[in-house]
């Protein structure tokens, strides 16, 4: 169940904007990953609900793509580029090093809910390879001596979500 | 309409629309399966039913349970190549789930002799004839394919019980993989072999095995219980 | 502008936009693409904005913010036309210095020119950068003289034009005899003759047909759909309703990945200005030919790169491909007819039509017609985008115009054709880039990416990426890719850990083989490629992986040792304060060791060593 009511107003509107469209699915999951940081049970039952699509059919659509989530993650994302370019430019020496000063694995979120570090496609800024993305800010060459500055503002940050 | 097809050097007639495999059972030519059933839809994703097809410009290896048969194309159904890839898909099955009785006759058949990967302990193969099942037979749709990948399993929406599932075990009985447990193996990954045994001899001679329509009882003694 | 109603209404629209653009002013460009932005290029933008409003001097320049304009490596590039003067890595700082020297003054600003590293010289003008030299930018160089967000732009560099000579001087016949006639196949990967694909689905029964465009691009490393569609998205979409007159299609559909927000903006701005100038709609332009078009988003799977896997997802369901017996053609979206092309190859198309088959054909080999976009990155000087005729020699797309190997290290080996390709070592530098030659030696062109590698580059570890990405991408319906990429995984893992045996080599090849012929998709099909292709030409490498232990590259773990040379080190201590494992011991000016038992391999000493003293054996 959703926390109250409202919230179930606010996906009958995305699927309105969609005109209540079968195959809109992936693009009101995209705006619901949006609103919500993941997809919840409750959401994905009103649409199966609302657009007359099977529960097993809503489930294994927001299962089977990267974009959506079924676990809530932590308050920023931390994407890693895992590119053939970034990779043999030392993406994976970057992740590695998240991954020891996070504390997390890759695809995990950190235990205050902070954090959520994930490997992501290649984003196609090879030239500024290795990149991470930390929300929408992208930061280019990076190498695990240049992320200790960044580590040190993402320290900050969780302070500041405290 | 009929349309004429070469199956195993042999010149048949076909009914227009039809796959290989159907027609390949209808003149007694035996092709291995296991996602297949002639009740459901063929869904095409445990490629043990791959046959050679020579449409006149090029030969290429489709799934028989869903190619369908055009006028003069040449079939054929056990080539080195296609036993070849049939033993290794089985040998990855097998590593995948090696207490299933049926994959370890399927194996015997195939004469799959060793098993080289770790084995995992899995108890399904992802044919999905139980999904199918349960949405064309059943008309119920209660169970799914969930995820991808290495990821991809049949649950139920949110891994809980279905309020459409009917309890009717269609699923379990149409599941080919662990329906029944292998008796014969002795440790984990071992191959069985003891339903079955073969050792086509014609294969090394011909390049393709020569007794798809009646054995002729040199190798394969078929004592299936 | 008002709406077009009719091909001579458009052509005066165009004369006066082109009257507008050649007003006498000169005209500041910078580029702002995705990476562009990630390099600042916005504040350069605002910084140019400012301080031509404080100089007042909007009577003499006009700003132009376009996409891409390919040469990544130096981005921001801000070039002043129609002069033509260079600029680079141009940041928000230099603007005063642009307006002040340049425009007011005529002069050049020296430090924002490009130097040619062999030369030393400095390049002023864009034609004489030689990174560009080389190029035949038939599509790419559209991106300078357009912005994105104003059909105006691409309306006065000649679009549309080819639109208004297919609906009302050809017939549909006759637009895709012209498409065969030239010769195009498709840039997506698996190069299929265009024109005939368009006449298939011309052929097709059914009343409803649809058009798509393929922006996936799924293969890491490769970024040219997304510059093209970002920067000039008018011109897939004028070639898309070109093919859907010469289908009989109604309906459109551009799948864009997500992970392109740029594009997306882009492609629907430029979706809706097209509909309100009457290009898209019923009616269009006053030909009686009805056709629009959708933006359909994809949400990161790469199997959605592959045609009936993008039509499912289209069509809101997983990503799951189906066997291609029938063919899209005949029974695609909705199990409609439905023609599905690359990025590049629609925007093609108007080029095509605007200059003829004849031409076209007279561009590239005997069997691969017109230009390739690759995209060139990893260990290469000039990382960009490169636009050749086809047939186009490595060696030549390598060292002239991607500027050779950084750091004077030696070439490796280029991967081509992304997950789906291969990798082709320096006796293969003379190799003409052309579809057949690719795929001839291992490989295949795939939607173009070009990744280059360097001696540090481990060729067992290359197989291992593509392997995990792979395992991680597939859709996991048929059981030789499933399985089969899983194991092959397993046995390249072990061999990277130096646990490798003899039988494993045999194995692999065997899995690879069972891979390739029995998968359902062109995703499994392809797969075993990159270890094949490293097998078939590094064989030497896996061998040392797995008999002697030893990585030559020095890249695996397991088999690499991080050693700090006496002679060399100063004793500065850099290391050990960044050391994380607390690896490194030694006193101040003294040579400093490191823990092989405690060193985890990370790196970070290696990085930040000032004498270059860590070597990796």
């Amino acid at each position: 169940m959703a926390d109250n009511l409202s919230e179930y107003s606010k996906i009958d509107t995305i699927m309105k904007n969609h005109f209540w469209e079968e195959s809109a699915l992936i693009s009101i999951l995209h705006e619901i990953e949006n609103l919500y940081n993941y997809l919840p049970d409750w959401a994905l039952r009103h649409i199966s609900e609302k657009l007359n699509i099977p529960m097993i059919q809503v489930y294994g659509v927001a299962s089977f793509y990267n974009a959506f989530h079924l676990k809530p993650r932590g308050k920023h994302l931390i994407r890693v580029c895992e590119g053939t370019a970034c990779h043999v430019k030392g993406g994976q020496r970057v992740m590695e090093e998240l991954e020891r000063k996070l504390n997390v694995e890759a695809g995990e979120t950190t235990e205050d809910l902070n954090f959520t570090l994930e490997r992501v496609n290649c984003l196609g800024c090879c030239a500024l390879g290795p990149i991470v993305m930390v929300d929408d800010n992208y930061y280019g060459k990076m190498s695990p001596v240049k992320l200790g500055p960044l580590i040190m503002q993402l320290k900050k940050t969780r302070i500041n979500n405290k | 309409m009929m349309v004429s097809i070469t199956i195993d050097g042999v010149k048949v007639q076909a009914e227009e629309g039809s796959t290989i495999l159907e027609v390949a059972k209808f003149y007694g030519i035996e092709i291995p399966t296991l996602c297949y059933h002639d009740e459901l839809t063929p869904y095409g994703s445990c490629r043990l039913c791959t046959v050679e097809v020579d449409d006149g410009r090029k030969t290429r290896l489709v799934a028989s349970c869903l190619y369908p048969v055009e006028e003069g194309i040449r079939v054929k159904t056990h080539t080195e190549r296609l036993i070849k890839g049939r033993k290794m898909i089985l040998e990855l099955l097998i590593a995948r789930c090696p207490n299933s009785k049926i994959l370890q006759d399927l194996a015997s058949e195939i004469g799959l002799e060793q098993v080289r990967f770790k084995t995992e302990n899995e108890d399904c193969i992802l044919c999905g004839l139980c999904v199918r099942m349960c949405a064309e037979q059943m008309r119920s749709g209660a169970i799914g394919f969930v995820g991808r990948g290495q990821k991809r399993e049949i649950v139920t929406p949110f891994r809980m019980a279905s309020e459409i599932c009917r309890n009717c075990g269609a699923c379990m009985y149409i599941c080919p993989a662990v329906n029944l447990k292998c008796q014969g193996v002795n440790s984990p990954g071992e191959l069985c072999n003891s339903c079955l045994i073969i050792t086509p001899q014609c294969l090394e001679k011909y390049g393709q095995v020569m007794c798809t329509q009646e054995s002729c009882g040199v190798c394969i003694k078929k004592e299936k219980k | 502008m008002k709406k077009i109603r009719n091909r001579t209404h458009l052509e005066k629209i165009r004369r006066k936009l082109l009257e507008n653009r050649e007003s006498g002013k000169r005209c500041i460009t910078i580029s702002s693409g995705t990476c562009g932005r990630v390099s600042d290029s916005q504040k350069v933008v605002e910084a140019i904005y400012t301080a031509v409003k404080n100089h007042g001097v909007e009577d003499k320049v006009y700003i132009r913010v376009t996409g891409c304009h390919g040469f990544c490596q130096v981005a921001p590039i801000l070039v002043i036309y129609p002069d033509g003067i260079f600029y680079q890595q141009v940041t928000a700082k230099d603007a005063e210095d642009i307006i002040t020297e340049t425009i007011l003054a005529n002069r050049v600003v020296d430090r924002l020119l490009y130097v040619d590293p062999t030369t030393g010289q400095k390049i002023v003008y864009e034609k004489d950068v030689p990174f560009f030299v080389k190029q035949k930018r038939l599509l790419l160089g559209n991106n300078r003289f357009v912005d994105p967000t104003k059909i105006e732009d691409y309306i006065a560099v000649g679009g549309y034009k080819a639109l208004g000579k297919v609906l009302f001087e050809m017939n549909a016949e006759e637009v895709i005899e012209e498409i065969k006639r030239s010769g195009l196949r498709g840039r997506g990967g698996a190069g299929f003759p265009t024109g005939a694909k368009w006449e298939s689905c011309n052929s097709a029964k059914g009343a409803i047909k649809n058009v798509v465009c393929n922006a996936d691009e799924g293969d890491p490393g490769a970024y040219m759909d997304r510059s093209l569609l970002e920067g000039n998205p008018h011109s897939i979409i004028e070639g898309m309703i070109i093919g859907a007159y010469a289908i009989g299609a109604q309906q459109g559909y551009i799948y864009v990945r997500y992970e392109y927000p740029l594009a997306i903006k882009n492609t629907q701005l430029a979706l809706n200005q097209a509909r309100k100038y009457g290009l898209l709609g019923k009616n269009i332009i006053g030909s009686g030919f009805d056709f629009d078009i959708k933006v359909a988003i994809g949400a990161g799977a790469f199997v959605c790169g592959e045609s009936t896997a993008l039509i499912a997802s289209v069509e809101g369901k997983m990503g799951e491909p189906r066997a291609k017996y029938v063919h899209t053609v005949e029974r695609g979206l909705r199990n409609n007819p439905t023609n599905l092309n690359n990025v590049k190859t629609w925007a093609n198309i108007p080029l095509i039509i605007n200059y003829g088959a004849t031409w076209y054909s007279k561009i590239g080999t005997e069997k691969s017609k017109g230009t390739g976009i690759f995209s060139l990155v990893g260990k290469i000087n000039n990382t960009g985008l490169v636009e050749v005729p086809m047939g186009t020699p490595l060696r030549e797309i390598i060292y002239d115009i991607g500027g050779g190997i950084p750091e004077g290290k030696k070439f490796k080996a280029v991967e081509t054709g992304g997950p789906s390709g291969g990798c082709l070592p320096a006796k293969l530098l003379d190799l003409p880039v052309d579809f057949e030659r690719l795929t001839e030696v291992g490989s295949m062109m795939g939607s173009g990416g070009m990744i280059v590698m360097d001696e540090n580059t481990c060729m067992v570890d290359v197989a291992l990426y593509f392997l995990n990405f792979l395992e991680d991408e597939t859709c996991g319906k048929c059981v030789p890719c499933r399985e089969g990429i899983k194991r092959m995984l397993e046995i390249v893992t072990r061999t990277t850990k130096g646990l490798g045996k003899e039988e494993d080599l045999k194995l692999l090849e065997e899995l690879a083989e069972t891979v390739k012929d029995f998968s359902l998709c062109g995703l499994g099909k392809t797969a075993p490629n990159p270890v094949l292709s490293t097998l078939r030409y590094f064989r030497d490498e896996y061998e040392a992986h797995v008999r002697d232990k030893k990585c030559p590259a020095g890249v695996c773990k397991n088999l690499i040792e991080y050693f700090i040379l006496e002679t060399a080190c100063t004793g500065c201590g850099s290391c050990l304060k960044l050391c994380p494992q607390q690896a490194i011991k030694g006193e101040l000016k003294k040579p400093h060791i490191i823990s092989s038992e405690n060193c985890i391999k990370c790196g970070i000493c290696s990085d930040a060593c000032p004498v270059e003293a860590i070597i990796v054996r």
